[in-house]
C-alpha cells in the first residue's frame, strides 16, 4: 500500500525521521548489538578481562540443566497464562456480547484491571496469599489445605499464573468482544433458523469467525508472558522456590545483574530476540494475509 | 516517587507520539533515497520489548551516565514502533485527494502536517496517549534496575522496595496503601477514558 | 482568465503510457470538457494541468508561459474533487479561506472574500458548520467555493457531480455553468457523463484510451463524428453500426446515393462500417431500399419509443422514436429508413471517411 501523493525532496524527510532513528539506533540497535557481541564473550568475575568464546556460552547455556529448567518452566508458564487469561476472557467477551443493555456497565467493571501494574497484581495476589495475613490462605486453612508458595513449586507457579493472568483477562476481553461485534448478526441468525443450538452456533460459526483475533491475542500473550510478567514474579516468588518459577526474562536479569554473568545474559538475550523475532515475523506473514481478505 | 512516576509515564508518551508521529509523517508522505531501509529498520522494533535486550541497554545508559536520570528512564522505553506503525496506519487512511487540494492551496509539506494532519488525527493521538501513559506507569523492570537512588524510584517499583529483607514481617498496611496509590492514577485514566482508551488499544495492536 | 495550451503531452505510469499526445489550445474564458469512458485518462490529464502529476513529455502552458515544472498554488489553479476533499476538522469558512491564509492575505481581506463567495453559493447559513454536519449538494457548494474565493485563472474539475443524486446533479450543472459565464474564468472539466459534456461545453474533448479522437463544440462532435468511437460515445442511444456487407444490392445502392466518392470508394473494402444514428431511422412502408429488421423488444420511454432490433444477419438496431407512433410487437418485421445525410462512413481503424 502506498500513497499516491507524494512530497518531493529528502532534506526534509530526514529531519523528520531522525529523533526516531537516533532513539533507535542509541537504544534498540546498538544494545542489540551489544547482547551479539557480549554474547560471544566470558568475562572475568571483576569485570576486567573477556575472552572471546566464540558459541561457546550458548553451547554451555544449552547444556546447562538449569536453563533447560527455565525454558520449561517458561512454556508451562506462558501456556498456562495465555490459556487461562484468554479462555476467562472469551468466556465474559461472549457473555457480554450477548447483553443488550448493561454491557458498558460490565466493559466498565472488566477493564480497570488492565490499568494495574503486573507489579502491583503482584503485590494484590501475594497479600491475599500471603502464609500470615492473607485471606485466602486462611480460608483454605479453615479447609484444611495449608497453603505456602514459598516452599511448594506449584502452588508457587498457580499463583503467578493467576496474578499474571488477572490483569489480562481485561486487554483479550476487549478484543474478543470487538471480535464478536464485528461477526454480522446476520449470519448468526441464519445458523439460528437453521436451527443450531447456542453451542453449536458457537462452535462451527462464531469460533472460526473469531480465529484472526484469537490467533493475534494468542502471539501477543505469549510475548507478554514472556517478558510483561516480569513484575509479577520478582515480586511474588523472585523465581523460586528452587527456580521452580525462573522464567526467561527473569534468568536473564538474575544472570546478568545479580550474578554479573555478562556473557551468558547477552546470550540469553539473544536467544530470547530470536524467539519473539519468530513469533513477530509469524505475526506479520499473518496480518499481510489477514489484510487479503 | 508518584512525581516520579507522572513525569516518567508523561515522558514516554509524549516523547514517543511526538517522534512516531514525525517519523510515519515522513515515511508516509516522502520519497526518498532509503525511505524503505528506515521503514524496515524502524518496524524491527515494534515487538522486541527493552526487557529482551535489558543488560547491554543498561551499560549504554550507564556509559551515557544517565543512570538515576528521567532521560535514562525514559528513552530506552520510547525505542520501539508501535506508535509509528499505528500513525502509519492511519495516516494510510487518509484520503489522497486532501493533500492534493492542500497543495493547490498552497500548503508546504509542514504546514499540510500543521493544519491538516495533526488536527485530523486528534483522537488516534488521544487514544495513544492513554495507552502510553499506563505502559509508561506500570514500568517495573526497567526502572528497578536504573533508579538505584530512592530519590528518583517510581512508585510501582517503590513498593518491591517495601518489603523487608530477610525475616522481619512486612509492614502490610504501608504497602497496601502505596499499592493502592500507585493503582488509582491509571485506572481512573482507564475508567474516565474508556472509550479513548478501548480505541488506542484495539487500533494500536491491529 | 487565462489561455491554456497543452502541446503533445504524455504521461507514462513506469513503462505503461497512458496519454499519447494531447494538443489543444484553450481560449481565455472557454469551458472544455473532457469526456471518455472509465480508465481513458481524463483525470491524469487534469492532473497534469493541475501540477499534481508529473508531466512525462510535452508541455503545459498557462497564459503563454510554460509551467511543467511549477507547483500548483504557483499555476494558479483551482480543482475541485469527485469527493470534494472538503478538510472535515475545519468549518466551511476555514475551508474556504485556508489557501488565502496560506498565502497570507490579511484577516479582513479573507473574510470580505469568503463572505461574498458564500454570498454568491448561497452559504452564508453555513459557514460555521463542518463538512460533514452538511448535504452532498451543499458540500459540493463549499467545494466550488473554495475554489472560487481564491481568484485562480483557471477551473479545474474532476467528475464534481458524480456523487450527487440524478436531480440535485441537474441543478448543480446548470449553477455551475451559470457561475462560469458570469466568472469568466476559464474552465476543463472533466466528465464521464455525455450529457453535462453536451450542455456544458463550448467545446470537448472526447478522449478515447489516451487519445483525443475529437476537439470540438458540442453540437460539431455530435453531427459529424470523427471517428467510430465518437459517434458511439456521443448521443444515446448510441449509434447502430453495421458492415456493408449486410446489404442487398437494391439497398446499398440507395444508401451510397448520398454519400461522396470517397465514402463509396471507402465502402468497398471489407472492413469499413456504416454508422446510422438511432433517431435518423424511420419505420416505413417495405420497399426494397430500405433496411429490414426483425423487432426484439420496444421500449416506449412515455416522449419517445426505443425499437431494438436486428439485421437479417444478426446486427443489434435500435431505432427512436416519437412516442405517440403505434409500438411494434417483439417477432415483428419491420422497414427502416434512413434520414437523408445520416450516413456516415468509418474505415477499419475508425476514422470516419
Ligand atoms: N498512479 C498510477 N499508477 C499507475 N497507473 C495509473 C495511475 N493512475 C492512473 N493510472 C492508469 O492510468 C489510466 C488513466 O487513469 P485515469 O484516472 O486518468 O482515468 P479516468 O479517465 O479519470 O477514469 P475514471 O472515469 O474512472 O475516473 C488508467 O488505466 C489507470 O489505471
Ligand atoms: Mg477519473
Amino acid at each position: 500500500m502506498e500513497k499516491r501523493v507524494k512530497f518531493k525532496g529528502w532534506r526534509l524527510p530526514m529531519l523528520l525521521l531522525l529523533p526516531q532513528l537516533v532513539v533507535t539506533v542509541v537504544f534498540f540497535f546498538y544494545p542489540a548489538g551489544q547482547a551479539v557481541w557480549q554474547s560471544m564473550f566470558i568475562s572475568d568475575p571483576f569485570g576486567l578481562k573477556s575472552q572471546f568464546v566464540g558459541l561457546g556460552n550458548f553451547e554451555f547455556l544449552l547444556a546447562d540443566k538449569f536453563y533447560r529448567a527455565s525454558f520449561i518452566t517458561t512454556a508451562i508458564f506462558s501456556g498456562l497464562t495465555t490459556l487461562v487469561s484468554m479462555g476467562a476472557a472469551l468466556y465474559l467477551a461472549v457473555l457480554a456480547d450477548r447483553l443488550i443493555k448493561g454491557s458498558g456497565a460490565y466493559r466498565t467493571l472488566l477493564i480497570w484491571p488492565y490499568a494495574v501494574a503486573p507489579a502491583v497484581a503482584g503485590v494484590l495476589w501475594l497479600f491475599m496469599f500471603n502464609s500470615r495475613v492473607g485471606v485466602v490462605t486462611w480460608y483454605l486453612g479453615l479447609m484444611g489445605y495449608d497453603w505456602n508458595h514459598v516452599l511448594n513449586d506449584n502452588e508457587a507457579m498457580g499463583l503467578v499464573v493467576v496474578a499474571s493472568s488477572w490483569g489480562r483477562i481485561s486487554y483479550n476481553f476487549l478484543f474478543f468482544l470487538a471480535g464478536l461485534q464485528a461477526i454480522p448478526k446476520s449470519v448468526i441468525e441464519a445458523a439460528a433458523i437453521d436451527g443450531a443450538q447456542f453451542w453449536t452456533r458457537f462452535r462451527t460459526i462464531v469460533f472460526p469467525l473469531l480465529s484472526p483475533t484469537t490467533f493475534f491475542l494468542l502471539v501477543v500473550n505469549i510475548v507478554y508472558a514472556f517478558f510483561e510478567t516480569f513484575g509479577v514474579i520478582h515480586t511474588i516468588t523472585s523465581g523460586g522456590p528452587q527456580q521452580a518459577t525462573t522464567i526467561l526474562v527473569y534468568k536473564v536479569f538474575s544472570d546478568g545483574f545479580v550474578g554479573q554473568d555478562l556473557g551468558s545474559s547477552a546470550a540469553q538475550s539473544v536467544i530470547l530476540l530470536v524467539i519473539v523475532g519468530a513469533l513477530t515475523i509469524f505475526q506479520f506473514k499473518f496480518i499481510e494475509r489477514r489484510v487479503h481478505y | 516517587m508518584l512525581m516520579n512516576s507522572l513525569i516518567m509515564a508523561l515522558g514516554i508518551a509524549l516523547g514517543k507520539i511526538v517522534i512516531s508521529l514525525l517519523s510515519a509523517f515522513a515515511i508516509v508522505y516522502f520519497n526518498f533515497p532509503g525511505r524503505r531501509f528506515f521503514f524496515w529498520m524502524i518496524f524491527l522494533t515494534l515487538m522486541l520489548p527493552v526487557e529482551v535486550r535489558i543488560v547491554p541497554t543498561y551499560q549504554v545508559i550507564a556509559n551515557f551516565g544517565m543512570l538515576n536520570s528521567y532521560s535514562g528512564l525514559i528513552f530506552p522505553l520510547i525505542a520501539s514502533a508501535t506508535a509509528t506503525f499505528l500513525f502509519r496506519q492511519f495516516f494510510m487512511t487518509v484520503p489522497d485527494e486532501l493533500t492534493e487540494a492542500a497543495r493547490v492551496d498552497g500548503a508546504r509539506p509542514m504546514q499540510f502536517f500543521w493544519d491538516i494532519l495533526l488536527p485530523m488525527s486528534r483522537t488516534n493521538i488521544a487514544a495513544l496517549f492513554v495507552i502510553l501513559f499506563i505502559y509508561g506507569w506500570n514500568q517495573y523492570l526497567w526502572p528497578l534496575l536504573i533508579t538505584t537512588d530512592p530519590e528518583m524510584n517510581t512508585i510501582v517499583m517503590g513498593i518491591k522496595q517495601m518489603f523487608p529483607s530477610g525475616d522481619d514481617v512486612a509492614d502490610w498496611p504501608v504497602i497496601m496503601a502505596t499499592s493502592i496509590l500507585a493503582m488509582i492514577p491509571p485506572i481512573i485514566i482507564v475508567i474516565s477514558m474508556q472509550k479513548l482508551f478501548i480505541r488506542g488499544l484495539v487500533d494500536s495492536e491491529k | 482568465m487565462a489561455t491554456i495550451k497543452l502541446g503533445n503531452l504524455k504521461k507514462s505510469f513506469g513503462k505503461t503510457e497512458v496519454i499519447h499526445g494531447i494538443d489543444i489550445d484553450i481560449d481565455e474564458g472557454e469551458f472544455i470538457v473532457i469526456v471518455g469512458p472509465s480508465g481513458c485518462g481524463k483525470s491524469t490529464m487534469l492532473r497534469m494541468v493541475a501540477g499534481l502529476e508529473t508531466i512525462t513529455s510535452g508541455e503545459v502552458q498557462i497564459n503563454g508561459a510554460r509551467v511543467n515544472e511549477l507547483e500548483p498554488m504557483d499555476r494558479n489553479i483551482a480543482m475541485v474533487f469527485q469527493n470534494y476533499a472538503l478538510y472535515p476538522h475545519m468549518c466551511v469558512f476555514d475551508n474556504m479561506a485556508y489557501g488565502l491564509k496560506i498565502a497570507k492575505m490579511p484577516k479582513p481581506e479573507i473574510a470580505e472574500r469568503v463572505r461574498a463567495v458564500a454570498e454568491m453559493l448561497e452559504l452564508e447559513e453555513y459557514l460555521q458548520r463542518r463538512p460533514r454536519e452538511l448535504s452532498g449538494g451543499q458540500r459540493q457548494r463549499v467545494a466550488m467555493g473554495r475554489a472560487i474565493v481564491r481568484k485562480p485563472d483557471v477551473f479545474l474539475f474532476d467528475e464534481p457531480l458524480s456523487n450527487l443524486d440524478a436531480k440535485l446533479r441537474v441543478q448543480m450543472r446548470l449553477e455551475i455553468k451559470e457561475l462560469q459565464r458570469s466568472l469568466a474564468v476559464t474552465t476543463l472539466y472533466v466528465t464521464h457523463d455525455q450529457v453535462e459534456a453536451m450542455t456544458l461545453a463550448d467545446r470537448m474533448i472526447v478522449m478515447n484510451d489516451g487519445i483525443a479522437d475529437q476537439i470540438g463544440a458540442p453540437l460539431d462532435v455530435y453531427e459529424n463524428p470523427a471517428t467510430a468511437f465518437v459517434a458511439g460515445f456521443i448521443g444515446s442511444p448510441a449509434t447502430n453500426f453495421f458492415g456493408a456487407d449486410e446489404l442487398t444490392v437494391s439497398q446499398n445502392k440507395a444508401l451510397t446515393a448520398a454519400l461522396n466518392d470517397a465514402e463509396r470508394a471507402a465502402l468497398d473494402q471489407p472492413a469499413t462500417m456504416i454508422g446510422i444514428r438511432p433517431e435518423h431511422l424511420q419505420i416505413c412502408e417495405p420497399n426494397g431500399a430500405c433496411l429490414t429488421l426483425t423487432v426484439n423488444y420496444s421500449e416506449a420511454l412515455g416522449a419517445e419509443t426505443l425499437i431494438h432490433g436486428k439485421l437479417p444477419k444478426g446486427t443489434a438496431i435500435t431505432i427512436r422514436q416519437n412516442g405517440r407512433l403505434p409500438l411494434p410487437e417483439g417477432g415483428q418485421e419491420l422497414s427502416a429508413v434512413w434520414s437523408e445525410h445520416s450516413v456516415m462512413v468509418f474505415e477499419q481503424n475508425g476514422r470516419r471517411v
